[in-house]
């Protein structure tokens, strides 16, 4: 079973590393901060995230389930990845 | 009848979302050609206002040249007005060709297609040449028309951090079990004005395996020692393997563009990419202008000089005066505001001292990073200038921003 804080701080060290440039900005992101209505992840780089978590969890995230929605926190991403991990 | 009156309301509904988000255009009504003195009517049914144009891509101003007029006029009486035909079928003229090969010439490539716009030769050139076994790694910001393409295109998707060579590294390090990696960039980024560093792009991309595509419509012309654009800038010219760019800005600025290349990439183009087979010829009008604009770009570098210099005296008058411009090297000059509102009132505060220029924010730009966009020409004289810093000025003490910093902006106005 997937540790849930292994996985949100997997995420957010991703999301951080990957998005965002200003070290002041990487400090004030946390698990519930607005990541795509937020302006931090355009939809279209978003693909990036979505790549990431396919293979380092080996799921595979049909693009009906990959909403901009669904990726705009850092816990509704892991919401989603531990739905296809264990079929919750 | 099949326009509901749901259906209207729905239209309308988005309509009203779109202002009330503060994201409507609107057009503006220019009664004259384009040039660095312009008359507009704005809004709509007012009387006509004397502007000093700061937001056209004519960077070198050839938009009304009489030179290329001429040649217009020239390509009208000796080659018709249109072709009523795609390139293929019977849309190629003689003229086409020339300008392909003066294109292929000036850019320092192996060949060139045209396209009905340098929008049309994004969207076609990744399909064409890309399939699922392969990569695209795109710079974030590229412009909205690569990603148009890419989103029609099977291969994969990666992006990078903004001109960020380490970021790139680790991608082209990532996909290195793709059949065939492109990485994809402005050379001139439109809202920024800042230039790909191609030299590293390059080096990373030899050292990686991968294709390079540029998209140099904001950089053809003017950049480079010759204008040849950001390539040459970077003394990496003949070593980009893909250029794409536009007739529609500094060349003339009426419309067409292109993809300049590896040959069998410009062939594959002509087999494959569907706005050149499924859309129209350019004009014979136009190919005659912009081959004119060819001859005088490639006969002598006295406008992008002007425009080198202009940019040069701008920027170091507008950081004299105390705004927050971006700093770079290029005609697209960001005076950053960081607050919509701001910018937005301040090009309103603009345009009645006389000055024309457009307030961008979100999501043009990214959150927190409005601006005003200003773009110089080799058609501005020096009081054109001297007119456009003193009225920055007027508008920027009035709203008290003279000499701020972004944090202090920020403090002051918010985001």
């Amino acid at each position: 079973m997937l540790d849930e804080k292994q996985l949100q701080d997997a995420v957010l060290t991703y999301v951080k590393n990957e998005y965002i440039d200003d070290e002041e900005e990487a400090d004030e992101l946390t698990p519930e901060t607005p990541l795509i209505s937020g302006g931090i992840v355009d939809s279209f780089s978003m693909v990036s995230l979505k790549v990431f978590l396919e293979k380092k969890y080996a799921i595979k995230i049909p693009d009906e389930d990959a909403t901009p929605t669904a990726f705009d926190t850092v816990n509704k991403i892991v919401k989603l990845v531990k739905r296809f991990k264990e079929g919750k | 009848m099949a326009y509901s009156d749901k259906v209207r309301e729905h239209y309308q509904k988005t309509i009203k979302e779109i202002r009330e988000g503060g994201l409507f255009k609107e057009e503006r009504f220019i009664h004259s050609p384009q040039a660095a003195d312009i008359k507009v009517e704005y809004p709509e049914g007012s009387e006509l206002a004397s502007l000093i144009n700061m937001c056209a891509n004519n960077y070198l101003g050839l938009s009304s040249h009489p030179e290329v007029i001429k040649a217009a006029h020239d390509g009208l009486d000796s080659r018709g007005y249109g072709m009523s035909s795609v390139r293929f079928i019977c849309g190629t003229q003689d003229i086409h060709r020339e300008l392909q090969n003066k294109l292929t010439k000036f850019l320092g490539t192996e060949d060139t297609v045209l396209f009905p716009s340098c929008m049309d030769a994004n969207a076609g050139v990744f399909e064409a040449i890309l399939g699922e076994e392969d990569v695209i790694i795109a710079d974030r910001l590229v412009h909205a028309s690569l990603i148009d393409g890419i989103r029609l295109c099977k291969a994969q998707y990666d992006s990078f951090k903004h001109m960020n060579m380490d970021h790139l590294e680790q991608k082209l390090e990532m996909h290195q079990d793709k059949r065939i990696r492109l990485v994809v960039t402005d050379g001139v980024f439109s809202m920024d004005g800042d230039m790909a560093p191609l030299d590293k792009m390059v080096e990373l991309c030899e050292r990686y395996d991968s294709m390079i595509l540029l998209d140099d419509s904001h950089a053809t012309g003017f950049i480079g020692k010759t204008g040849k654009g950001t390539h040459e800038h970077f003394g990496v010219v003949g070593k980009i393997d893909i250029i794409t760019t536009t007739l529609g800005k500094a060349l003339g600025g009426a419309s067409g563009g292109c993809v300049s290349g590896r040959a069998e990439i410009v062939e594959m183009c002509k087999q494959r990419a569907r706005p050149y087979l499924f859309s129209n010829t350019m004009p014979p009008v136009i190919v005659a202008a912009a081959s004119k604009v060819l001859d005088i770009i490639s006969e002598t570098t006295e406008r992008r000089d002007k425009l080198e210099q202009n940019t040069k005296y701008f920027r170091e008058k507008m950081t004299e005066a105390g705004f927050d411009i971006r700093p770079g090297q290029t005609p697209i000059v960001p005076v950053m505001l960081y607050n919509a509102q701001l910018s937005q009132d301040m090009a309103k505060d603009l345009y009645a001292e006389g000055i024309y220029v457009i307030g961008f924010f979100y999501p043009v730009v990214p959150q927190g990073q409005a601006r005003i966009r200003c773009q110089l020409s080799a058609a501005h004289e020096r009081e054109h200038l001297d007119k456009a810093i003193a009225a920055f000025k007027k508008v920027g003490a009035k709203h008290g921003i003279l000499g701020l910093k972004k944090k202090e902006i920020i403090e002051k106005f918010g985001l």
